[in-house]
C-alpha cells in the first residue's frame, strides 16, 4: 500500500474510534441523569450499576483513541496536547474522578461520601462530553498554533486551549454531544433496566433532551455547510481557504454523505420509535446512527484534501493527514496490528452477551445475586 | 531544538511526570501479581469444588477491584502527559514510541477491561469454566499492558531499530522487531512483572498474617498464605535473576548510570561491588563537585565485574573516564561528544536552510553527508549532546541512584528468605505461634513497595539528563508552556491523587476488617 493509502486508512480508524467514543459517551450522559431518574436510593443504584458495567469500556476507548492518534499522527499529538494544555488537562481531570467513583461510591468508609462520588460522576458526565465536543470543534474551526520547519509546534494563544472553550461554534458541538449522550443514555436505560418507574421517567426525559440536542446539532451542521474550509493542494501541500469546503466534501464524496444521512436518520428513528411506541430497542438505532454520523463528520474533516487541524494563526502550519502522519513503515506495522480489532470486537461482544443475558432488576442490586454491586 | 530553555519549566514538568508515574506505580504492581494469584486460587476452586476457595478468591478479587479503579485513573494521565508536557518528545520519537502505546490499548487494555467485567459480574451468570478463563485472561491482559509500556520505556533507555529522517526532523522506525525484542526491553519486562508478582505475594501474606494475629479467619489465611508463598518464592528467584540481567544491560548500554549506581568514579579492571556504603558530603574532585567521598563501604572484590560481565577482569569505566575520555579504552570525552553533537545539529539546520531557500543542489549534498554512514556513526550518534551545556550535567543524581539500588537489592535478597521461612513454618503448622514473624510480615508489605519504587527511581533518575539516551535530553523534550501552568497542574494532581489515595486506603482497610464474609459484593 502506498503511504497515502495508509494515511487514509489510519484516518478512517481514528474516525471510527472517535465515533465509537461518542456513542459510548452514553455512560457520561447517564451519569448526569442519576438523580433526575432515580427517585429512590435503590433506583439510583440500579442506574449506576447499569452504567458501571460499561464505563470501563468508554474509558479504554478513549485511551486507545489517544494511543492510536499518537502512533498514526504524532504531529497532531504534539501540537494539540502540548498547546491546548488546559482543554486537555480539564478533560483528563474529568476522567480521573470518574474512574474511582463507581468502585468507591458505596463502599463503607469511603472517606468522601457517596454524594461526593456521585457529584464526581456528574462532573465527568458534563465536562467530558462538552470538552470532547469543543476539541472536535477545533477540527473544523481551527486553533492558534504554528509549526516550524523542524516540525516543532508553538501555541500562539496565551490561553492555551481555554480560547477554544470561548468559541461559540465549538461549544455548540460540545453541547450537542452532551445532549446526545443523555439521549443515548435514556435509550440505554429503557433497554437494560427492568423497572417500570425508571422506564416512564426516562421516556419523559427523552423528549426534554432531544429538543436541545437537535437545536445545537442542526446549528453546527448547517453552519458547517456554509463556512470556508482549509483546503490543501495535494501536490505542493499549500493550504488555501476554500468557500463551502465541507459542503463540497459531502458532494464530492457521496458515500460519506450517504453514511451521514443514514446515521442521522438512525438517530432520529431510535428516538422517535421510543417516544411514540413503547419500544426498548431504540438504543440500537440511535447508537449505530451515532457511530455513522460521527464517522462521516470525521471523514469530512480529514479527507478530500482538507486540513483536519487548521491553524488560524498561520495557514501553512495547518495539519492534514499527509503532513502530520507517521512514516510509512510505522503505519504499515500498525496496520498489521489493526487486523486484531475484529477479533477484539468479537470477544467483547461474546463476553457482554454472556453477562447481559438478564436485565438489571431490583433483586440483583439489593445483593441477592452473586455479582459485584457498585 | 528550542532556543528558549526554561530550566524551571523542565524541573516542574519532571516533577509532575514523576509524581503521576509514582502514583500509578503505587497500584500497578499489585494488579500485575494479584490477578495471577486470583487465577490460581480460582483454578483450585474449580478443580476441587471446595466453596472455601471460592470465598478466598472472591475476597481477594474485591481487594483487587479497589486497587484497579485507582490504577486506571492514574494511568490515563501518563499517556496524555507525553503530549501535554513532553510535546517535543512526542514529535521527535512519536513515530516509534506511539506504536507500543497504541498496541497496548488495542491488545491489552481491552482484554483486561472486558474480562474484568466477566470476572466481577459473571459469577453465577456464566459457566464456571468461562469465568475461570476470564480470570486468567484478566491477568494476561494486565501483564500485556506492562509488556508494551516497558517496550516503550526500554526503547528510551536504549534506542534501536530507528533512523533519523532529516526531512521530517524526527526518528523513524525501521525495524519493529529490533524495538520489540530489544534486550533492554526484555529484561526490563521480566524483571518488572516478577517484581509485581513478588509484591502481590507479600501483600497477600501480610494481610493474611494480620488475620492470624487477630486469630480470625484462620483457615482462609493459611490457604491464602500457601498460594502466595509458593508463588512469591518462585517469583523472587526470577526477580533476582532478571535483576542481574538488567544490571548487565545497564552496563552495556548506560555506563554512566552504572557508574553512578556503584559510586565508581575512576575506571577499574574488575571493580568490586559495594554491598553497603554511605556517601559523605566531602568532595573528592575539585572539578566534579557531584563526586562525593564514601564514609564507609563494604566491598565484594570483583563483584561488579562478575555481576555485569561474568568475569573478574573486565574494565569498567568510571564517571571520570566517561567525562574526561579514556583513549586506552576508546572512550570519547564529554566535550568531544558535545562538539560532535553540535556539528550534527548544525548540519541539520544548514540542510533545512538550503531546502527552504530552494537551493536544491546544496540541500542534496548536505543531506547525503548527513545520511552517510560515517556521519551517522560518529556524529549523529551524539546528537543529544549538542544540547548539553556543561559536561557535569551528564552526571545523574548519585546519592539517589546509589541508595535506591542498594535498597532494592538488599530487600530483594531479604524477600527470598522471607518466603522460605513463611513456607517452612506454614507447612510445619507453627506459623500462627510465631507472633514476631507475623508482625514482620506486616512490616514487609511497605518494604515491598519501597523496593519496587526504588527500582524505578534507579531506572529513571539514573538515565538523567536523557529522555532518550544520547539523543534527546530532558530539557529539549519539554512542551513550551508557562511554568505557572505546570505548577498549577502539579498541585492539582498532588491534591486529587492524595485525596483518592486516602479514600482508597480507608476503603481497603475497612474491607479487610470486614473480612472474607460473603456479601458486601
Ligand atoms: C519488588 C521489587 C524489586 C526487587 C526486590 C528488585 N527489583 Fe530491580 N527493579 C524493580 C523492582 C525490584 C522494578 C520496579 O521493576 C524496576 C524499575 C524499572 C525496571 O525495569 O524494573 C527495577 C529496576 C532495576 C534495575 C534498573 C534497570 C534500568 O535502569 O533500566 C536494575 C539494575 C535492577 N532492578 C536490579 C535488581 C537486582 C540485582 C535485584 C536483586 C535482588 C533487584 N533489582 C530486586
Ligand atoms: C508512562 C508510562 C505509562 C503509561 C502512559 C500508562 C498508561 C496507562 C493507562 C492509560 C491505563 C488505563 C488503562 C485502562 O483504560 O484500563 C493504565 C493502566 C495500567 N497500567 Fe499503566 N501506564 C504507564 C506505566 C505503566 C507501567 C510501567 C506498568 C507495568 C509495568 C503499567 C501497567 C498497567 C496496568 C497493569 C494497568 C491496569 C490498571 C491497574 O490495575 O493499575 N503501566 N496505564
Ligand atoms: C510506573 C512506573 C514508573 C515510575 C515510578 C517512574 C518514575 C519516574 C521518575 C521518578 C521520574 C523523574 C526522574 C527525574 O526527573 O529525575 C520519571 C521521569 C520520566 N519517566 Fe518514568 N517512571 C515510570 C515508568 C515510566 C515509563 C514506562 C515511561 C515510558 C514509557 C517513563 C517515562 C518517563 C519520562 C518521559 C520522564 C520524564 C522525563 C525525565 O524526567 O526523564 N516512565 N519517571
Amino acid at each position: 500500500m502506498s503511504h497515502l493509502t495508509l494515511q487514509h486508512y489510519w484516518w478512517a480508524i481514528i474516525a471510527l474510534l472517535a465515533a465509537l467514543l461518542v456513542f459510548l459517551m452514553f455512560v457520561q450522559g447517564g451519569q448526569t441523569l442519576i438523580y433526575r431518574l432515580g427517585k429512590t436510593s435503590n433506583e439510583r443504584t440500579m442506574i449506576v450499576n447499569a452504567l458501571g458495567r460499561k464505563w470501563e469500556f468508554t474509558f479504554t476507548t478513549l485511551v486507545t483513541f489517544g494511543g492510536a492518534f499518537f502512533a498514526s499522527f504524532p504531529l497532531f499529538y504534539s501540537t494539540s496536547f502540548g498547546g491546548a494544555y488546559w482543554a486537555w488537562m480539564a478533560l483528563l481531570f474529568a476522567f480521573i474522578i470518574q474512574a474511582v467513583s463507581y468502585e468507591f461510591r458505596s463502599r463503607p468508609s469511603n472517606f468522601l461520601g457517596k454524594r461526593t462520588f456521585d457529584a464526581f460522576l456528574f462532573a465527568n458526565g458534563l465536562l467530558a462530553t462538552v470538552l470532547l465536543g469543543v476539541v472536535v470543534g477545533t477540527f473544523f474551526n481551527g486553533a492558534n498554533f504554528s509549526v516550524s520547519n523542524m516540525n516543532l509546534s508553538r501555541w500562539e494563544n496565551p490561553a492555551h486551549g481555554l480560547e477554544a472553550v470561548l468559541t461559540f461554534s465549538n461549544v455548540a458541538l460540545g453541547l450537542a454531544i452532551f445532549f446526545l449522550a443523555r439521549v443515548l443514555a435514556l435509550l440505554y436505560f429503557m433497554n437494560s433496566i427492568d423497572h417500570e418507574p425508571i422506564f416512564r421517567n426516562a421516556k419523559k426525559q427523552l423528549l426534554y433532551n432531544t429538543i436541545p440536542f437537535l437545536v445545537f446539532f442542526l446549528y453546527f451542521v448547517i453552519r458547517l455547510l456554509f463556512i470556508k474550509g482549509f483546503a490543501y493542494d495535494p501536490k505542493t501541500l499549500e493550504v488555501s481557504m476554500e468557500p463551502y469546503k465541507y459542503l463540497h466534501n459531502f458532494l464530492q464524496m457521496p458515500v460519506v454523505l450517504i453514511i451521514f444521512l443514514v446515521g442521522v436518520v438512525g438517530v432520529l428513528w431510535g428516538i422517535i420509535s421510543s417516544l411514540l411506541k413503547d419500544k426498548t430497542n431504540g438504543i440500537w438505532y440511535a447508537g449505530i446512527g451515532t457511530v455513522l454520523t460521527v464517522f462521516a463528520l470525521m471523514l469530512v474533516a480529514g479527507y478530500n484534501n482538507t486540513c483536519y487541524y487548521p491553524s488560524n494563526f498561520d495557514l501553512q502550519s495547518s495539519l492534514n493527514i499527509v503532513n502530520s502522519s507517521s512514516s510509512k513503515f510505522t503505519l504499515t506495522v500498525m496496520s498489521y496490528v489493526s487486523l486484531m480489532v475484529p477479533f477484539v470486537l468479537a470477544y467483547i461482544w461474546y463476553a457482554w452477551k454472556a453477562i447481559n443475558r438478564e436485565k438489571i432488576t431490583e433483586s440483583e442490586i439489593s445483593g441477592e445475586g452473586e455479582g459485584h454491586v457498585y | 531544538m528550542n532556543e528558549l530553555l526554561d530550566l524551571s519549566l523542565v524541573d516542574w514538568s519532571r516533577a509532575q511526570f514523576a509524581l503521576t508515574a509514582m502514583y500509578h506505580w503505587l497500584f500497578v504492581p499489585l494488579t500485575l501479581g494479584i490477578t495471577f494469584i486470583l487465577a490460581i486460587m480460582e483454578t483450585i476452586y474449580v478443580k476441587t469444588g471446595n466453596p472455601e476457595w471460592k470465598k478466598i478468591t472472591k475476597f481477594w478479587m474485591k481487594v483487587f477491584g479497589i486497587n484497579f479503579a485507582i490504577g486506571v485513573a492514574t494511568g490515563i494521565i501518563l499517556e496524555f502527559e507525553f503530549g501535554t508536557n513532553w510535546s517535543n518528545y512526542s514529535w521527535f520519537v512519536g513515530d516509534i514510541f506511539g506504536a507500543p502505546l497504541a498496541i497496548e490499548g488495542i491488545m491489552a487494555f481491552f482484554m483486561e477491561s472486558t474480562f474484568i467485567a466477566v470476572m466481577f459480574f459473571g459469577w453465577g451468570k456464566v459457566s464456571k469454566r468461562f469465568h475461570l478463563v476470564s480470570t486468567w485472561l484478566t491477568a494476561l491482559g494486565a501483564n500485556l499492558s506492562a509488556l508494551w509500556i516497558l517496550v516503550a520505556n526500554g526503547w528510551m533507555q536504549f534506542p534501536v531499530g530507528m533512523q533519523f529522517n532529516p526531512d521530517t526532523a524526527r526518528n523513524e522506525m525501521v525495524n519493529f522487531w529490533d524495538v520489540f525484542l530489544s534486550p533492554v526491553a526484555t529484561s526490563k519486562f521480566l524483571h518488572t512483572i516478577f517484581s509485581g508478582f513478588e509484591l502481590a505475594s507479600i501483600f497477600v501474606i501480610g494481610i493474611s498474617a494480620w488475620y492470624l494475629l487477630k486469630k480470625r479467619e484462620v483457615i482462609f489465611a493459611r490457604k491464602s498464605i500457601l498460594v502466595a508463598a509458593v508463588f512469591g518464592l518462585i517469583s523472587s528467584v526470577f526477580v533476582i535473576g532478571f535483576g542481574h540481567a538488567s544490571t548487565q544491560q545497564v552496563a552495556y548500554h548506560q555506563p554512566m548510570k552504572l557508574a553512578a549506581m556503584e559510586g565508581l568514579y575512576e575506571g577499574q579492571n574488575g571493580p568490586g561491588l559495594i554491598a553497603m556504603g554511605v556517601l559523605s558530603t566531602k568532595k573528592t574532585d575539585p572539578e566534579y563537585k557531584q563526586l562525593k567521598d564514601f564514609l564507609f563501604r563494604v566491598e565484594i572484590p570483583k563483584g561488579l565485574s562478575v555481576l555485569a560481565y561474568l568475569n573478574t577482569t573486565q574494565f569498567m569505566p568510571g564517571i571520570k573516564d566517561l567525562l574526561d575520555g579514556n583513549s586506552e579504552h576508546n572512550i570519547l570525552s564529554a566535550p568531544e561528544k558535545i562538539a560532535r553533537g553540535k556539528m550534527a545539529i548544525q548540519l541539520l539546520k544548514d540542510y533545512k536552510m538550503a531546502k527552504d531557500d530552494g537551493n536544491a543542489e546544496e540541500a542534496s549534498t548536505l543531506r547525503a553527508k548527513f545520511m552517510s554512514d560515517d556521519f551517522q556513526k560518529n556524529y549523529f550518534k551524539y546528537f543529544g549532546y549538542g544540547y548539553i551545556k556543561n559536561p557535569t550535567d551528564l552526571i545523574p543524581d548519585i546519592p539517589m541512584v546509589f541508595y535506591s539500588f542498594r535498597i532494592m537489592v538488599m530487600l530483594g535478597t531479604y524477600f527470598v528468605f522471607f518466603f522460605i521461612f513463611t513456607l517452612l513454618w506454614l507447612t510445619r503448622g507453627t506459623l500462627e505461634k510465631k507472633k514476631w514473624f507475623l508482625r514482620l510480615a506486616l512490616i514487609t508489605m511497605p518494604l515491598a513497595y519501597l523496593a519496587s519504587m526504588s527500582g524505578w527511581i534507579l531506572a529513571e533518575v539514573g538515565r538523567q539528563p536523557w529522555v532518550i539516551q544520547d539523543l534527546l535530553p530532558t530539557v529539549a523534550a519539554v512542551s513550551q508552556i508557562g511554568v505557572s501552568a505546570v505548577q498549577v497542574t502539579f498541585w492539582l494532581f498532588a491534591f486529587v491523587f492524595t485525596l483518592l489515595l486516602i479514600a482508597e486506603v480507608k476503603i481497603m482497610t475497612k474491607q479487610i476488617k470486614i473480612g472474607p464474609k460473603d456479601g458486601g459484593h
